[in-house]
């Protein structure tokens, strides 16, 4: 058991946007029916079969880290989640759609989490300033995900959508082999359902996340 | 003609009051927030630019600007809108606020928020009996009988700020309370965190895997559902399920103990960064504030026991005190009147100044602390009701820092408040925080060694090799276990109540605070 190779997954994001809950949807197939507030990090693991049906189809445990807190903390709780931040493997950043300064605070978000594995004396150098030169040489990839669509009036879905295209892409790096960066909108039905709603997504179907 | 000039530089000054209230609201209450009920934002700078405005009239009273017949007016209208904003709008928005977010309700929005709001009127009333405020010869809505209401619950709210305050205020300045801190703690710690993660993640390896299998051979692990599941888990059970409970419970476990740690490791962060501010100019600077400001403190709780003890509420205020000490027993001649103004305009506006920004940084950060997206716009209500509330009685309490001349407006304005109650009603309240921390003091240095949660599990878990707690290393518990050396043991499962410290401790000092504006300590 011990013996499959394991990836190690930051999931990232305001107090609040849907982490925790988006993290028990992935890893135990299941609604979250009674969200707290996560202080440190929680962690779950997934058993995952990368690229199922070829031959060269491997296990893997994804190990998903839900650190909680907000971007803005005192420096001594964001000293403390650093310790989280060693030998990642991807990132997934969550924001709230209806919440516009949920997707902005994702910059210094993923920048707090680069930045410990680029600089090893652990020390944040920036100020917080976006700077895309920096997400130039990321070979970490990023996802980018949207939560609470079915919270959003149908006619403001447009405008959320295209803001919610340019903020991905300001992630997207160069080449498209070493850094994948997709965008899942979190539809109602069949895809996985944005805050839980146990009656109308009992048993959500997932859909699976590929990293290579 | 005076009148109109006079009324229009209060709107100006009120439209200005107005938008810093408003820009306050945008740049560090609603920071991380979208505010998309205007309303919101409206009130609250509405309520502010009117409290502010009150405070101005002070001044303006003691400074003898405007019009004497004009600013009695603006005083009565400006007091008419607080208290129409303080008892009928603010309550009923925070009942709709309230009732919008509950899904069940939220077809007759309106009508259950006219319930709520007229729930609050009974309880807000019934809140004048107990006390003896004010005598029954008036009507039923008069200013006076709102007032005093208002007056009631604001000035206990002061007086229980200021006893957070003048209790914490000490510990924080002062570095004599700091533990000292090294790197190697730190890093024991977080190695400690970094371990218990990795057990939590190895147990839940072993349980995604066994769900897996499961999956696979074809058992489905159902939660009991409905009584007759619930019977036939009794008797019945996979033996995969039952190691799942096991496995279950045991992460559970250590999922607290990492939260534990996590708030441990944030605590030794912060102390090391406090002894390092200690260093600087700065923070030498406010180590010495510090040790007057505590003096202070025990001066004011001791002047507190006293007024209560001896039923004494002072007659005369501080100015015209130091003013007759003066000039009869150091023998200086001058010219008493004008000084007096001066001296006492420029204590008042100390008072009133500290005591604004004091306020508006305790409030953001009770707001960082306790607000989520779906509650802000409920919590930033009731903080500028509490917000209102506050300013009105600090007017009330105001009045006796100021000479008798011009007190006459405030009396004038409220009527035949009874003020001594007030008085002697803050210095009870404001007692009731360092009585209270006191008796805690006492009761932790006697209990006992608590232990750590015993082994409740089998398995090579290296958590039943940690040896049981050393003793209470309580944050409210005053300097002796402050000074203990940082003990390498694991307390109890208290992280909830530890949280809750947390949030509890934030509401700082309200009177002369010199920094605290920086970090939102929200762990």
């Amino acid at each position: 058991m011990a013996s499959l190779d394991r990836v190690k997954v930051l999931v990232l994001g305001d107090s609040g946007v849907g982490k925790s809950s988006l993290v028990h949807l992935l890893c135990q197939n299941q609604v979250l029916g009674n969200p707290s507030w996560t202080v440190g990090c929680s962690v779950d693991v997934r058993v995952h079969d990368y690229k199922e049906g070829t031959p060269e189809e491997k296990t893997y445990y994804i190990e998903l880290w839900d650190v909680g807190g907000s971007v803005g903390s005192a420096s001594s709780v964001k000293s403390t989640r650093a310790v989280f931040y060693n030998s990642v493997n991807g990132i997934i950043l969550v924001h709230d759609l209806t919440n516009k300064k949920s997707s902005q605070n994702l910059y210094r978000w993923s920048l707090e989490a680069l930045n410990r594995d680029l600089v090893p004396t652990g020390v944040l150098v920036t100020n917080g300033d976006y700077d895309r030169e920096q997400f130039a040489d990321n070979q970490i990839p990023l996802l980018v995900i949207g939560t609470k669509l079915d919270q959003i009036h149908e006619n403001k879905r447009h405008e959320v959508l295209t803001r919610t295209a340019f903020l991905a892409e300001d992630f997207n790096a160069e080449e498209i082999n070493l850094v994948i960066e997709k965008r899942y909108f979190l539809r109602d039905g069949n895809q996985i359902p944005g805050f839980p709603d146990r009656k109308r997504f009992g048993g959500g179907t997932l859909k699976s996340l590929h990293y290579d | 003609m005076s009148f109109l000039i006079d009324s229009s530089i209060m709107i100006t000054s009120q439209i200005l009051f107005f938008g810093f209230g408003w820009l306050f609201f945008m740049r560090q209450l609603f920071k991380d927030y979208e505010v998309r009920q205007y309303v919101v934002q409206v009130i609250f700078s509405v309520t502010f630019a009117f409290s502010c405005t009150m405070f101005e009239l002070i001044i303006f009273e003691i400074l003898g600007v405007l019009n004497s017949s004009s600013r009695y007016f603006h005083w009565k209208m400006n007091l008419c809108v607080i208290l129409l904003i303080l008892v009928f709008m603010v309550p009923f928005y925070i009942g709709y606020f309230i009732v919008s977010n509950i899904r069940l309700l939220h077809k007759q929005r309106l009508l259950f928020s006219c319930l709520l709001w007229l729930t609050f009127m009974y309880f807000f009333w019934k809140l004048g009996d107990p006390f003896p405020i004010l005598s029954p010869k008036h009507g039923i809505l008069s200013i006076e009988q709102l007032i005093s209401r208002v007056g009631v619950i604001g000035v206990t709210l002061m007086a229980l700020l200021s006893g957070f305050g003048a209790v914490n205020c000490p510990y924080t300045y002062m570095s004599y309370f700091l533990r000292n801190v090294t790197d190697t703690d730190i890093l024991a710690l977080e190695r400690r965190l970094l371990q218990t993660m990795d057990m939590i993640i190895s147990k839940k390896k072993r349980m995604a895997m066994t769900r897996r299998t499961m999956f696979q051979k074809g058992e489905v692990h159902n939660k009991p559902s409905g009584f007759w599941g619930m019977i036939k888990s009794v008797t019945t059970s996979a033996p995969g399920s039952e190691n799942l409970t096991l496995i279950q419970q045991e992460v559970d476990a250590l999922e607290e103990l990492s939260r534990q740690l996590f708030l441990e490791t944030a605590d030794l962060y912060a102390t090391k960064e406090r002894i390092e501010y200690s260093k600087t100019f700065k923070g030498k600077y406010f180590n010495f504030l510090g040790y007057f400001f505590s003096i202070y403190c025990v001066w004011k709780i001791f002047m507190a026991t006293i007024n209560i003890v001896f039923d004494r509420v002072g007659k005369t205020d501080p100015v015209t005190r130091g003013i007759e000490i003066t000039v009869n027993y150091l023998g200086i001649q001058f010219d008493v009147k004008f000084w007096s103004q001066h001296i006492s305009f420029i204590l008042v506006g100390i008072i009133i100044v500290t005591s604004i920004r004091g306020l508006l940084i305790t409030l953001t950060k009770f707001f960082y602390a306790i607000s989520s997206s779906k509650s802000s716009n409920v919590i930033v209500l009731l903080l500028a009701q509490i917000m209102g509330m506050y300013f009105v009685s600090s007017v009330l309490l105001i009045r006796m820092s100021m000479p008798l001349e011009y007190r006459t407006i405030i009396t004038e304005v409220l009527g035949e408040l009874q003020f001594n109650f007030y008085h002697r009603w803050f210095d009870v309240i404001f007692l009731y925080r360092p009585a209270f921390r006191f008796i805690l003091m006492q009761h932790l240095s006697e209990s006992p060694a608590r232990q750590s949660p015993p082994c409740t599990f089998s398995g090579p878990d290296r958590l039943c090799r940690l040896a049981p707690a050393g003793g209470a290393r309580n944050r409210d518990s005053g300097i002796g276990a402050q000074r203990r050396p940082l003990p390498a043991k694991i307390e109890d499962a208290e992280a909830p109540r530890r949280l809750l410290e947390r949030l509890v401790r934030t509401p700082e000092t309200i009177s002369s605070k010199p920094d605290e504006e920086t970090d939102d300590s929200r762990a």
